[in-house]
């Protein structure tokens, strides 16, 4: 089996043939294929740029790979704001010895992913790390967007805006969880990764009145909800039973102690939606395959007191605690 | 015969006792002339007179005073006669700094339940007779001074028959606040599905009617509603259980008398005296004759209680059963106290509503005590017992403003060498209960004007009282300190038995935030009130799934038998591991050895847990503690011997113990050896560190056999042993231990 040798990433012929025989393979396109120091780029108006790092153990997992990770992370990052998602640019850190099959998964995935929102691999880089030095493959991913929203943000809660989220919680952390520690489920859990554009294009394109739009994932919806409520200044309520999750996950949390909330999802949004739009929202995400599993979750409650507030059937209300490291018990 | 005036400056439970009349009747009695008069410090008298008449009228104080007086202070003082013409009582006055004393709600006293049930008397029936020395008091005051105006009552105009005997100093009901007869004072209405069906005698008629057919009813009390219902008809119980979303926490039960107790259950002298005692608490005493089975099921204790209220004492008296008593609210949310709120929340769980229109100012839940080792040890302090002080035997150099825990709170108001404690507040686990205890925090303050210059909490990060000390700490400018959970247990120890000494402190409980981040709960600490060392401590245990593992002994037991075994243990055929999948047990086994969300716990809690779980007696608990209890109850003090155990280095390590427990066939040997060895671990460690003074607090210090046992062995080896009589040893009194933290900071 061929492997990836340190002279892969010397800069000389081995890494001439690596950039041909893979990368230009996959990724080509008119921009990238000139092969330039700096690829030359057309936009117009307002541009979105984020740069993300990916680093998964392991590499492959159910439902994706570090490299559909990678560029579904850094559209995802592009879409919740509005923009969208036009170039990437994509650096890999290889460990010395990985196998040339598994880097050539990564890049047909990462080819592949990127064609579904039609977003361009036009910059890139590879280096190759002794042995030891790295784990299988880090990606570094930036990607750059034309802003067709303009306005959301984590600062633009208002009083009433109804929060709606596009699929399931925690199912990428539940995933990655599992088959890193080795562990099996009934139901095996899957990760929801997965590139967003065309369905938050389809609700920005719709006229209705969206105030913030968050991807899920580190830190998983009480994340997301907590940093809203903080920088909205505002006190938000969510609906425990609402919140959709997969039995599976349910599963892997009552065994292993953990909140679905805390756990990441690589796949799903939030919004934060004006009330008089939020039924039109939820029908356009249900009506796509990303959003099927959309559910209304809950509403900002009042201005002030920024808070996350869960609310049982019974009328019992918590706070829903941002993650942070261990949750200790508290029972004495 | 040299002529004086004599000063006399009491200070304690000296208002609303009935004190100024008792005095202008000695005063009276002796020919003394002068006055007494209530003040925001306490009583203040001055008599002139004979010297010899002055002394006996000192003697006569302090050997007469009315049996609710608790004098904490007399300053005394000979000085010239001014020549006063009488022996007047004064109008109180409303100024200086608020130093009195609030007094707890009293049960209903001999007198006023004698004109309750006497048809001639004009209240008879009446559910709110009351007198001077028994009634409602924290729960009605608004605020300082106690008078009535200042109370719920202030609604209420006497009558005039009423306000004579509030004005007459000869009358027992003189300057009773809440006096009130069925002419000029509140009365009682029943409601169901919404609407007002009776009014006075025929909503108590109805009420005890549907209690008799095992009908589930709310009813308004003192400090909040209860749900009560048949406490010997299983249905109901059942139906009550289903409706407050409680499966198997024990209810309480009331019964009319202590002959109805006793039927029921085996009250010893000293669980008869708190039974009848003037806070009639709830007392936990061993069963009898089963009530209903699910009143306390698993369990061989019932919590009985007395009625304290007139209201009750007549529904009680119309029924031959005795009653589940609870208090109204739905599982996790505070007792409810006001009729709007009632009438809005309890349709669902009652049948029946009765209210009355004497408003509750501040909740105060049920007392709850337990004999432990012979004495009297408070598991609830709050009605009965809650505001009164505890004394500490050092002035606080400021005033601490303590939070408590989070589980069972009480919070602490600290001054001068006092620690005033609060009623139970709860499990603050949800916005409703901390929004109770803030609302509970700013009343108490209120009332006593109280400013604190520093806040002390827990140090557990997820604490809401942590959380919410912090803010506080934040708005008002103040210092914030944070004490060690178990350090904090050991300080409440110290403190309410007034030692000065440095001690070994063994303090066990559930799970407690410990300074090295990991969770406490078998600690042994050598402390003063400044500092504290962590002698010794049990091997720490994995907690598998963190606060799933305190709800699943399970989980813990099988975490030891990891312990001991590694991978072994899940091919083992014993009932922890029986309890999961195959599949569960290798993820259980991967998320402990790799420590996913699984932290160390040194908690003797636990290891009860682990203990109830292999002896079956419990896989997943209905409450908190309960895998404890059911240990507790299968001791046989004819059992004296204990399993091996090591001790290494700093650490008590167990596991030779469980080795043995899993080779046992009998349960309450084993429960008992158990028992037995963690009473000798204590008396081992106890001669290793040397130290006279050994005090006991935490939760699992409520357990009688283990108490009973260390106290036999440490006394024996001549040490003296303190256990708790004034607060709980469970986290309802760690809130004391925290203010006299405070101690340290001068
Ligand atoms: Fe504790
Ligand atoms: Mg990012
Ligand atoms: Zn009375
Ligand atoms: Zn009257």
């Amino acid at each position: 089996m061929k492997k990836i040798l340190l002279s892969h990433g010397g800069g000389g012929e081995e890494t001439q043939k690596l950039i041909k025989n893979l990368f230009l393979k996959y990724f080509s396109n008119e921009i990238l294929n000139k092969l330039e120091d700096a690829s030359l780029l057309n936009l117009s108006g307002k541009v979105a740029f984020t740069t993300d790092a990916f680093t998964v153990s392991p590499i492959f997992f159910r439902g994706g790979d570090i490299g559909k990770l990678a560029v579904a992370g850094t559209v995802n990052d592009l879409s919740v704001m509005g923009a969208r998602p036009k170039y990437l640019s994509v650096s890999f850190v290889i460990e010395e010895g990985l196998s040339f099959e598994e880097l050539e998964e990564v890049v047909k995935s990462m080819a592949q992913e990127a064609s579904k929102t039609g977003v361009q691999i036009v910059a890139g880089d590879t280096k190759v790390v002794p042995k030891g030095q790295a784990d299988k493959l880090f990606i570094s991913a930036s990607g750059i967007g034309e802003v067709v929203y303009e306005g959301l943000s984590a600062h633009n809660l208002r009083e009433g805006n109804v929060i709606i989220v596009s699929g399931s919680v925690g199912d990428h952390g539940a995933c990655i969880l599992a088959q890193r520690e080795g562990m099996e489920f009934e139901v095996p859990v899957e990760s929801d990764c997965k590139s967003l554009w065309n369905m938050i294009e389809k609700v920005l394109s719709s006229g209705a009145e969206v105030h913030a739009i968050r991807d899920a994932t580190r830190g998983g919806l009480a994340g997301v909800l907590n940093e809203w409520a903080e920088q909205s200044k505002v006190t938000i309520e969510v609906e425990e039973e609402k919140i959709p999750v997969k039995e599976a996950v349910r599963g892997l949390c009552e065994l292993l102690g953990f909140e679905p909330t805390h756990l990441a999802n690589e796949g799903m949004a939030v919004f934060a939606v004006a009330s008089q739009d939020a039924q039109k929202v939820l029908e356009i995400l249900r009506s796509t395959p990303e959003g099927k599993e959309a559910q209304i979750i809950g509403k900002v409650v009042k201005k002030g007191e920024p808070k996350v507030i869960l609310s049982t059937p019974y009328g019992v209300k918590r706070v829903m605690e941002p993650p942070a490291g261990e949750l200790l018990p508290r029972i004495c | 015969m040299p002529f004086k005036r004599l000063k006399l400056h009491l200070k304690g439970a000296v208002q609303g006792v009935g004190f100024r009349p008792f005095v202008y009747r000695i005063a009276k009695e002796l020919g003394l002339k002068g006055f007494v008069i209530n003040d925001s410090k306490g009583v203040y008298i001055e008599v002139e007179g004979e010297e010899e008449r002055l002394k006996k009228f000192l003697f006569k104080l302090n050997r007469e005073k009315p049996p609710l007086a608790r004098i904490y202070s007399q300053e005394i003082q000979f000085l010239e006669p001014v020549n006063y013409e009488d022996f007047v009582i004064r109008k109180s006055e409303e100024k200086g700094e608020k130093e009195v004393l609030v007094l707890p709600d009293i049960a209903t006293c001999e007198d006023c339940l004698r004109e309750l049930f006497t048809p001639e008397d004009r209240r008879y029936m009446y559910p709110f007779i009351n007198c001077t020395n028994c009634g409602p008091r924290f729960t009605i005051i608004e605020r300082l001074p106690y008078d009535r105006k200042n109370t719920t009552m202030k609604v209420f105009e006497m009558c005039p028959e009423c306000k004579r005997e509030y004005e007459n100093p000869l009358d027992r009901r003189f300057h009773a606040q809440p006096n009130a007869c069925p002419k000029c004072g509140p009365w009682v209405s029943l409601y169901k599905d919404g609407k007002l069906i009776a009014e006075k005698n025929e909503a108590l008629e109805l009420l005890i009617e549907e209690i008799k057919i095992g009908k589930i009813v709310a009813v308004k009390g003192v400090g909040g509603f209860h749900l009560i219902c048949n406490a010997t008809n299983e249905e109901s119980v059942r139906t009550l259980r289903k409706r407050k979303r409680r499966s198997e926490k024990p209810f309480a039960v009331m019964f009319k008398s202590l002959e109805q107790v006793e039927a029921y259950a085996n009250p010893t002298e000293l669980e008869k005296a708190l039974l009848i005692s003037p806070e009639r608490p709830i007392v936990l005493i061993q069963k009898k004759k089963e009530l209903a089975p699910s009143v306390s099921p698993g369990l061989k204790r019932v919590g009985a209680f007395l009625p304290y209220s007139p209201l009750h004492h007549l529904i009680l008296n119309s029924l031959d059963f005795p009653v589940v008593a609870t208090s109204a609210n739905i599982s996790e949310e505070p007792i409810i106290k006001d009729n709007k709120e009632a009438l809005e929340k309890l349709g669902e769980l009652a049948d029946l509503i009765l209210v009355h229109n004497r408003d509750i100012k501040r909740r105060c839940d049920d007392s709850v005590v337990k004999v432990v080792s012979g004495v009297p040890t408070p598991i609830r302090r709050s009605r009965g017992y809650a505001p009164l002080p505890v004394e500490v035997p050092f002035e606080l150099p400021k005033r601490v403003l303590a939070v408590g825990g989070m589980l069972k709170n009480t919070f602490a108001l600290g001054f001068k060498n006092q620690v005033i404690l609060s009623q139970h507040i709860g499990d603050i686990e949800n916005l409703n209960t901390l929004k109770v205890f803030e609302e509970s925090v700013f009343d108490l303050m209120e009332l006593y004007e109280f400013e604190p210059d520093v806040v002390v909490c827990d140090m557990h990060p997820r604490y809401e009282t942590t959380r919410w000390a912090e803010e506080f700490s934040r708005k008002r400018g103040i210092p914030l300190i944070k004490v060690q959970h178990h350090y904090a247990h050991m300080l409440s120890c110290m403190a309410e038995n007034g030692i000065k000494e440095k001690v070994l402190g063994i303090a066990w409980d559930g799970t407690g935030y410990g300074e090295d981040g990991t969770l406490w709960g078998g600690e042994f600490l050598v402390a003063d009130y400044t500092s504290y060392e962590r002698a010794f401590n049990f091997k720490p245990v994995k907690l598998i799934g963190g606060e799933k593992a305190v709800k699943e002994p399970r989980r813990v037991a099988l975490s030891l038998l990891f312990d001991i075994f590694g991978e072994e243990a899940l091919n083992l055929d014993l009932l922890p591991v029986k309890s999961f999948s195959e599949r569960e047990l290798k993820n259980l086994y991967l998320a402990w050895k790799k420590g996913i969300n699984s932290p160390l716990s040194s908690s003797v809690g636990r290891l009860f847990d682990a203990l109830a779980s292999l002896l079956n007696l419990k896989q997943i608990l209905s409450y908190e503690g309960q895998g404890a209890m059911m240990v507790e109850d299968l001791y046989d003090p004819l059992v004296k011997d204990n399993y091996p155990y090591e001790i290494r280095g700093k650490e008590v390590d167990l596991r030779k113990a469980f080795l043995e427990v899993l080779k046992e066939k009998d349960k309450s040997l084993a429960a008992s050896r158990f028992i037995n060895t963690l009473a000798k671990v204590c008396e081992d460690i106890a001669l290793m560190v040397g130290i006279e003074r050994v005090c006991l607090s935490g939760g699992v210090m409520q357990n009688d056999p283990l108490v009973t046992k260390i106290k036999e062995l440490l006394e024996k080896e001549k040490f003296k042993v303190y256990t708790h009589q004034k607060v709980p040893p469970n986290d309802g009194g760690i809130a004391l231990g925290q203010a006299v933290f405070g101690l340290s900071l001068v």
